[in-house]
């Protein structure tokens, strides 16, 4: 194996039913990880499993329920015997203008995309400490950092992720854990299919890059940053946006 | 020494790297003992698993010597 082995590391990872997350678990495993794979929807959780064969887990939860987030670590712990890379990738949308936005459609976002990722932190410490080895990556957006109208509870949420990530980072550097962001832009996704052709060109017209990324893109940085080879780097947000943003 | 802080001086001394004979009873983990905050929570891990204890939070947070420990441990164990 070249760089960014992780034979012998154990990763959970949420919304691996989803496009990026499933990017994601594949990347990992690839990578020669064992990997648990979190999501709501349990059917195309066993699918990607199949796909995968060996060092493969199922672990459904819905992140809106506390007992079942505050159980999660435990149970892919169990699964794997540890965590050592836990990727906080699980996220909702619920947009609307501000002044018509409701209270349950803030705090089901916030709850589902920051608490969630604070608490299944926390569930994995303990393990890292002991280890001397973790690694946290938070899949946050551009959004977070530039804001967008229509999303003040996702960019909130974003935003959120990174002040955490920045600092529980300084917490635990000196245990040899690291926490990162990556931020994706725009990803070719079951969501952005939805867009019509002039959405898409409007968008594709603010992005140097001239496409829109892929979940293999948000994938890479991801085994990046949870490789030993990126052990120096904490705290940090690596931008996935073809240059829509250099921030 | 009882058998608890022998066991409890054991895990203060692999897991802090001091002397033994630095480890006394009124010696503070932070003052004297050079462990910082990240230190005592998994000193305080380390007791729970050793012991088999659950120490909540607001009782970790009044260990702060290593007579302190043994007595808490010794309590709860």
């Amino acid at each position: 194996m070249g760089m960014f082995d992780l034979t012998g590391k154990t990763a959970l990872v949420t919304g691996a039913s989803g496009g990026i997350g499933g990017a994601i678990a594949r990347a990992l495993h690839g990578a020669g990880a064992t990997v648990a794979l979190s999501g709501t929807r349990e059917a195309p959780l066993t699918e990607l499993a199949g796909e995968m064969g060996e060092r493969a887990h199922v672990v459904t939860c819905n992140l809106s329920d506390p007992e079942g987030v505050e159980a999660l670590p435990k149970r892919a712990a169990e699964a794997m015997g540890s965590v050592d890379i836990l990727v906080n990738n699980a996220g909702i949308t619920r947009d609307g203008l501000m002044m018509r936005m409701s209270d349950a459609d803030w705090q089901s976002v916030i709850d589902v995309n920051l608490t969630s990722a604070f608490r299944l932190s926390r569930g994995v410490l303990r393990g890292m400490m002991k280890a001397r080895w973790g690694r946290i990556v938070n899949i946050t957006s551009v959004v977070g950092t530039t804001g967008n109208g229509g999303q003040v509870n996702y960019a909130a949420a974003k935003a959120g992720l990174v002040g955490l990530s920045k600092s529980l980072a300084q917490e635990v550097a000196s245990r040899g854990i690291t926490v990162n962001c990556v931020a994706p832009g725009f990803i070719a996704t079951a969501m952005t299919d939805k867009l019509n052709d002039d959405q898409k060109a409007s968008i594709l017209g603010a992005i140097p890059a001239g496409s829109m990324g892929s979940p293999e893109d948000i994938a890479a940085a991801a085994l990046y940053l949870s490789s030993a080879e990126a052990g120096y780097v904490t705290g940090a947000t690596l931008h996935v946006n073809g240059g829509m943003s250099m921030i | 020494m009882s058998d608890i802080a022998t066991r409890v001086k054991k895990i203060v001394v692999e897991h802090l790297g001091v002397e033994e004979d630095k480890v006394t009873e009124n010696a503070s983990f932070i003052d004297d003992l050079g462990a910082d905050s990240l230190d005592t929570v998994e000193l305080v891990m380390a007791f729970e698993e050793e012991f088999g204890i659950e120490i909540p939070d607001d009782a970790a947070e009044t260990i702060q010597t290593f007579g302190d420990a043994v007595k808490f441990i010794s309590e709860a164990a």
